[in-house]
């Protein structure tokens, strides 16, 4: 089956509007939009990576050196949001607004013009909270979890509150637009359990969306009535609850948690069996699995709050509930290394990033695992070691996949080959750096250096230093990224084939490279062994 | 560097373990410290040896997983003409790579069950300090040791003076000057410590007066949260005589990282004579006595303003 075979080449009729502003403002095409999604997450990585710079900065040595420590609360604060709401999320957002719609062999996304103004909220939401920064009194400074009563003593919350609204309102509209669009708009014969595992962890991840950020809304929003509608849901001079807050807070963070680690599952399980040649190691177990977490991830949030002071049939619930989700993400990590057993390899940069994220990730999954042990949690709960694990979960985790998935799909959105020396490049720099930057933490937490501190003592001093070199070092390496893409954008004078990966599966690969503005106008004809990796006679 | 480093990180762990040896004990982070200290109290062995435990575990499963990955990209590379094969389902391993994790998780999760037990018994204490959380400073309050109701016993507890100086942005101090003694003291000391009796079960009631902070002493093994408006309740029976630091561990504001807590632990009769001297000290009528009582007290509200009803 060949794309030409099922479509005509009258693109003229309707390709991309010629005008700048039809063009990106009024959007309402999938690969558009998911290419202003990867752009607005990409400038958002660096703005938060540049907080995160001037964090190492001041935690190069013992003393304070740069700033008052209100304004490293406000960097500690603002890093986490960003990277969070508008770096890691918009980014899977992004791959999936581009990917979706070609892995299943639909048109578009299900409800085009939500598309628009799902991503064209964001920019204002951001500059709202990072405006926040620049008036009097600071941004928010109490965390990006916003704990009450700290966070009310902050006169940005506003700001903060209606910015996170923003945010909620545009990820539950991409949620539902990608729920409608994989259910309702898949190619005649692309059953639910022929789908890519991609698509299977987007369709989980939006219900996962749409489930917990109305609670986060509500949560922010009781904020607000607590500090300026005379509201008493977490003033206990009022009869309400500070750890409240923290459950409904966790009610949503958690899921949170898998909602920025979903997808890329989705993706390394895309990345392993393109260039393992082989495909994938049991795919109902890894559809299943993911579900499994994604239920799991209901029933956790109290993990994050072992050190409140939870009643001890809490502690140990929680506990045990948090352990089980060792086993369905172990599958999924067996299943990717057997996928690799007997199998034929070849190492492009995508595949880097994908085995380095099956080893970091599993360390980050390893802390998990140590930190669900309550007495055990009582000592790491906020230290360094905490930071170091979800960083792990979250840079070599997310960021790692989502870098991967760039890389195997860059020849696909621009019809040009990147250049492997420099992606590689950019792949052992990460990996060397992140690793000297993160790793230390662990230390660091389990010698005693709680979190969120701008200084600290000198004990602490060999091991601040080499983190703050690591991630000075992993923080310029992201710079070669932005070299890597702007040549295969402009530059590259490689053309891509239609399939460009020798063991790429799936209709993604049946388009042409750079894929037309208007794909799949006539539904494309599902063959079982042109699709995706792994659901034959599984 | 790295061999300067390791010979420094053997000095230090040396001296550690001697310190560790003598009777008194200075339990504050060393430099090049990798792990979790075991603690200095009857309980706090517990989070040490399942960090250990876990960690072991966590070590053993990653060398296996990541083994047979290495062996896998070496072996089954096209460069070295691998042929991929067709297979993708195996009901047997599927079944034993559930089946291994779920019985060593059981065992994990038991062995903490009865830590977390040990734990939150907070019964038969011996002498009961209740730690007040503020805007950036600890407040102990005696409230009965041996039975005996105390009301006099009580002070303000904040950085100390040449660790604030030192701290100051542009202040040019360098935090290595910092010390007492020979050890570091920068931002891990007191003006006024808490001091405890060894070998006494004391309870800890924690609350705070504005934001939420965290009272932890790694040496004690355990950190709980100081929440407005919650009285929370733990533990210590320190079997060292000695002076352990620690730091507030739930961000509370700008000076979050300046309120660290020192604990120093007395014989029972050293204890004893400084209780003493400070019910004596403090029952001067009118005249502020400025042995242990900060100046600041009285501008100190009330502990806790509000306590819910019902609170845990």
């Amino acid at each position: 089956m060949s794309y030409a075979a099922t479509t005509d080449q009258h693109d003229e009729h309707h390709g991309a509007p010629k005008n700048f502003f039809q063009r990106w403002c009024m959007s309402t095409n999938h690969k558009d939009i998911g290419s202003l999604y990867l752009i607005f997450a990409l400038t958002m990585l660096f703005v938060g990576g540049s907080f995160a710079m001037l964090i190492r900065a001041e935690l190069f040595k013992p003393g304070m050196q740069l700033m008052q420590p209100y304004f490293f609360n406000e960097l500690t604060s603002m890093h986490g949001l960003i990277m969070i709401f508008g770096a890691i999320m918009p980014a899977f957002v992004g791959l999936g607004n581009w990917m979706i719609p070609l892995m299943i062999g639909a048109p578009d996304m299900a409800l085009p013009r939500m598309n628009n103004l799902s991503f064209w909220i964001l920019p204002f939401a951001f500059i709202l909270l990072l405006s926040s920064m620049f008036l009097p009194g600071g941004g928010p400074a109490g965390g990006w979890t916003m704990y009450p009563p700290l966070s009310l003593q902050s006169e940005s919350l506003p700001y903060a509150v209606f910015a996170i609204h923003l945010m909620g309102i545009s990820s539950i509209m991409g949620a539902i637009n990608i729920i409608a669009t994989i259910l309702n708009m898949r190619a005649p014969g692309m059953d639910l359990m022929k789908m890519p595992i991609f698509v299977w962890s987007w369709l989980i991840t939006a219900f996962l969306l749409i489930a917990v950020m109305p609670v986060l809304a509500g949560a922010v929003t009781m904020l607000l009535t607590d500090k300026y509608f005379g509201t008493n849901f977490f003033n206990p001079g009022g009869g309400g609850d500070p750890i409240l807050y923290q459950h409904i807070f966790w009610f949503f963070g958690h899921p949170e948690v898998y909602i920025m680690i979903l997808p890329a599952f989705g993706i390394v399980s895309e990345i392993i069996p393109t260039f393992a040649r082989k495909p994938i190691f049991g795919y109902k177990a890894m559809v299943f699995s993911i579900a499994c977490i994604a239920f799991l991830s209901f029933i956790v949030w109290a993990h994050h709050m072992f050190a409140v002071g939870l009643p001890i049939g809490a502690d140990m619930f929680f506990m045990y509930a948090t352990m089980l989700i060792a086993v369905p993400t172990g599958v999924k990590v067996f299943n990717w290394v057997a996928t690799m057993w007997g199998s034929s390899m070849t190492f492009e940069t995508p595949m880097l990033f994908a085995i380095a994220f099956v080893v970091l990730f599993s360390i980050g999954g390893f802390s998990g695992l140590m930190m669900a042990l309550v007495p055990a949690d009582f000592q790491y709960h906020d230290t360094y070691f905490i930071v170091a694990h979800f960083h792990y979960v979250l840079v070599t985790g997310a960021l790692f996949a989502i870098l991967g998935a760039a890389y195997l799909w860059m020849p696909k959105w621009t019809g040009h080959m990147y250049s492997e020396f420099w992606g590689k490049v950019h792949f052992w720099n990460s990996l060397i750096w992140v690793n000297v930057l993160f790793f230390p933490q662990h230390f660091l937490g389990l010698a005693g250096m709680p979190r969120r501190i701008p200084d600290y003592n000198v004990a602490f001093a060999n091991f601040n230093m080499i983190s703050s070199i690591g991630g000075f070092l992993f923080g310029a390496t992201q710079l070669i990224f932005l070299g890597v893409l702007i040549h295969c954008v402009f530059f590259s004078r490689k053309k891509a084939t239609d399939r460009v990966w020798e063991g790429a599966k799936g209709l993604e690969w049946t388009v042409p490279s750079p894929a037309p503005f208007h794909t799949f106008t006539i539904p494309p004809l599902v063959v079982g062994n042109e699709l995706a990796h792994g659901h034959m006679g599984d | 560097m790295t061999s300067g480093g390791i010979r420094r990180s053997i000095k230090a762990s040396v001296a550690f373990a001697l310190a560790m040896l003598c009777g008194v004990v200075q339990a504050a982070p060393h430099p090049w410290q990798m792990n979790m200290e075991r603690g200095a109290s009857t309980w706090s062995s517990v989070p040490y040896s399942l960090n250990n435990i876990a960690l072991g575990v966590c070590v053993v499963i990653g060398a296996l997983v990541f083994g047979a990955m290495f062996v896998s990209i070496f072996r089954f590379r096209k460069s070295r003409g691998a042929v991929a094969e067709k297979w993708s389902h195996n009901t047997t391993v599927e079944v034993i790579w559930i089946t291994i994790p779920v019985l060593i998780l059981a065992t994990l999760a038991y062995m903490a069950s009865g830590g977390l037990v040990s734990w939150s018994d907070t019964t038969g204490s011996q002498m009961t300090v209740k730690v007040t959380g503020y805007q950036w400073k600890w407040r102990y309050d005696y409230v009965e040791y041996m039975g005996k109701p105390l009301e006099k016993v009580g002070f303000m507890s904040k950085l100390d003076t040449q660790s604030d100086e030192t701290r100051q942005l542009g202040s040019g101090m360098n935090p290595y000057a910092v010390k007492e003694g020979d050890e570091s003291t920068y931002l891990l000391n007191v003006d006024n410590p808490l001091v405890i009796p060894v070998d006494t079960k004391v309870r800890f009631v924690i609350t705070s007066g504005d934001v939420i902070h965290s009272w932890w002493v790694p040496a004690m093994g355990w950190k709980l949260d100081a929440v407005p408006g919650i009285i929370n309740a733990a533990w210590t029976n320190m079997t060292k005589i000695g002076t352990y630091r620690g730091q507030c561990a739930e961000l509370c504001g700008q000076d979050h990282g300046f309120m660290p807590i020192v604990v120093v632990v007395k014989s029972k009769a050293d204890f004893a004579k400084w209780l003493a001297a400070q019910e004596a000290a403090n029952a001067e009528p009118a005249e502020d006595a400025p042995v242990a009582t900060a100046s600041d007290t009285a501008a100190v509200p009330p502990a806790v303003a509000v306590l819910a009803k019902g609170a845990r």
